[in-house]
C-alpha cells in the first residue's frame, strides 16, 4: 500500500486534524451550555418553558444532522449573516449535540430522589443552593459518563462538515484521494479517528465501572 | 421563502422518489443490522474464547469510527478493489457494518441485565446453555432492548442522509437537486425535508414508547 500521500498532503492533514479537534471542543462547550439551559427549561415546572424544551429536544433529535448543517449553511446567508464553514459547522454540531446533552443532564438530575430537594428546601436553602450543593453533586456521577459518550459522538459527527467542505479530517480524505489510492487514505484516517475516540471511550468505561458499578467485559 | 414546490407535481415526485430510496436503504439496513447485531452481541456475551474477543474487537473498532468514513470506504474503496456494487447496496452494507456494532452492544446490555440467578436455576433444572439462552435469557432481554434498539434505528434513518456525500439519490440528495435549480426554494425545502424526517422518526419513537408501556404493564 502506498502511503506517500502523507508526504504530499502533510499540511492538509495537520490542518484537517486540527479542525476536527477544535470544532469538536468548541461545539462541546457550546452544546454543554445550550444543553444545560434546555435541561433546566424542561425541569423548570413552568409549562410553556418545559414545552419549548421538549419540542426543541424532540425536533432536533428526530431530524438529520446533515439537514441541520445545510440549514445553517443556507439560512444564515439568506438573512444577511455570512459565516465561515468552520463557524457553520460549529453551530450545527452544537445545536445537534445540545439536544442529546440536555437529555443526559435532565435524566441525571431527575434520578436524584425528589425528597432530597424537599429536605434541602425545608432546611432553608434556596432552589439554586439546593440544586448546587445537594442535587448536582449526586447527579454529577450519573451525568459525566454519558456526557463522555456524547463527546465521542461529537468527534465522529464532526466528519459531517465534509459535506460543506469544512476542512476537517474527512474533508482531508476528499482532497488526498483526488490523486492517491483511496484505500490507504481511508485506513490511515480511520486509525487517526480511533486514536481520538478510543482513549475517550476507555475513560468512559473506566468512569462507568468506578462510579456506576457497571460490569465491564 | 418560496414554498411553491408544495404544489409542483414534478418536484414532489422527485422528493417522493428520494424518500422511497431513504426508506428502502433504512429498512434493509435495519433488518441486516438487527440480525448481525444479535449474533455479535450474543457472541460477545457468551465469553467463548477467540469468538467473543473478535466480536468485542469488531464492536469497539466500528463504533468508534465516523459512519461517514465507513460510507466513503464502502463506496470508493470497494470500487478500487474492483467490487462494482450498485450505490444503494454499498450504502446498505456500510450502514449495516456500522449499526450492527451498536445493536450488538444493545443486545449484550440486554443479556447482561438478566439476573444471573435465573441462568443458574435454568442450568440446574437441566436446560443446556443454548436452551437457557434461547428460552430464559433472550425473551426477557429482548423486552429491555426495544427502546434503545428503536432509537438506534431512528438514528439510522436520519443517518441515511449522510449518503448525500456520495450522491445516493435519497431524500436529502433529491432536495439538493431541486434547490440547485430553484435557488429560492433552498431554505423552505430544507425545512420541508426536516419535517418529513421528523414525522417519520417521531412516530417511530412514540410507537416504541407505547410498546414499552404495553410490555411493562
Amino acid at each position: 500500500m502506498d502511503f506517500s500521500f502523507l508526504e504530499f498532503y502533510q499540511q492538509e492533514f495537520y490542518d484537517g486534524l486540527w479542525t476536527t479537534i477544535s470544532v469538536s471542543l468548541l461545539a462541546l462547550v457550546f452544546s454543554l451550555i445550550l444543553g444545560t439551559v434546555i435541561a433546566v427549561l424542561r425541569i423548570s415546572g413552568v409549562k410553556a418553558l418545559a414545552g419549548f424544551g421538549t419540542a426543541y429536544v424532540e425536533f432536533i433529535r428526530n431530524t438529520p444532522l446533515v439537514a441541520q448543517i445545510f440549514f445553517v449553511f443556507f439560512a444564515l446567508p439568506a438573512v444577511g449573516i455570512k459565516l465561515s464553514q468552520f463557524a457553520v459547522g460549529t453551530i450545527g454540531l452544537s445545536i445537534y449535540t445540545s439536544s442529546y446533552i440536555a437529555e443526559v443532564i435532565r435524566a441525571g438530575i431527575q434520578s436524584v430522589p425528589r425528597g432530597q430537594m424537599e429536605a434541602a428546601r425545608s432546611s432553608g436553602m434556596t432552589y439554586v443552593q439546593a440544586m448546587w450543593y445537594v442535587i448536582l453533586p449526586q447527579a454529577f456521577k450519573l451525568i459525566v459518563p454519558p456526557l463522555g459518550n456524547q463527546f465521542i459522538n461529537l468527534v465522529k459527527n464532526s466528519s459531517v462538515l465534509a459535506v460543506i467542505a469544512g476542512g476537517e479530517l474527512m474533508y482531508f480524505t476528499d482532497v488526498a484521494t483526488t490523486e492517491a489510492d483511496v484505500t490507504p487514505v481511508y485506513l490511515f484516517v480511520a486509525v487517526v479517528y480511533l486514536l481520538l475516540t478510543v482513549p475517550l471511550s476507555l475513560l468512559v468505561h473506566f468512569l462507568e465501572r468506578r462510579w456506576l458499578g457497571k460490569e465491564s467485559s | 421563502m418560496d414554498f411553491s414546490f408544495l404544489t409542483r407535481a414534478d418536484i414532489m415526485k422527485t422528493l417522493l422518489d428520494g424518500l422511497l430510496v431513504t426508506l428502502e436503504v433504512a429498512l434493509f439496513s435495519i433488518l441486516f443490522s438487527f440480525i448481525c447485531g444479535i449474533v455479535l452481541g450474543t457472541l460477545r456475551y457468551t465469553k467463548i474464547p477467540v469468538l467473543s474477543h473478535l466480536a468485542a474487537l469488531y464492536i469497539e473498532t466500528v463504533r468508534n469510527l465516523p459512519l461517514l468514513l465507513i460510507i466513503f470506504f464502502g463506496f470508493f474503496a470497494f470500487k478500487e478493489w474492483g467490487w462494482e456494487l450498485p450505490i444503494t447496496i454499498s450504502v446498505i452494507i456500510s450502514m449495516t457494518i456500522f449499526t450492527s456494532a451498536l445493536v450488538g452492544e444493545i443486545v449484550r446490555g440486554g443479556l447482561n441485565s438478566v439476573d444471573k440467578g435465573q441462568i443458574e436455576a435454568a442450568r440446574a433444572s437441566g436446560l443446556t446453555y443454548v436452551q437457557t439462552l434461547w428460552h430464559i435469557v433472550l425473551p426477557q432481554a429482548l423486552r429491555r432492548m426495544i427502546p434503545p434498539m428503536v432509537s438506534q434505528f431512528v438514528s439510522l434513518l436520519k443517518d441515511t442522509s449522510l449518503a448525500v456525500a456520495i450522491s445516493l439519490p435519497e431524500l436529502m440528495h433529491n432536495a439538493q437537486i431541486v434547490y440547485s435549480r430553484y435557488y429560492n426554494m433552498t431554505v423552505p425545502l430544507l425545512i420541508f425535508v426536516s419535517l418529513v424526517y421528523f414525522v417519520i422518526n417521531y412516530s417511530l419513537s412514540q410507537a416504541s414508547r407505547q410498546l414499552e408501556k404495553k410490555l411493562a404493564g
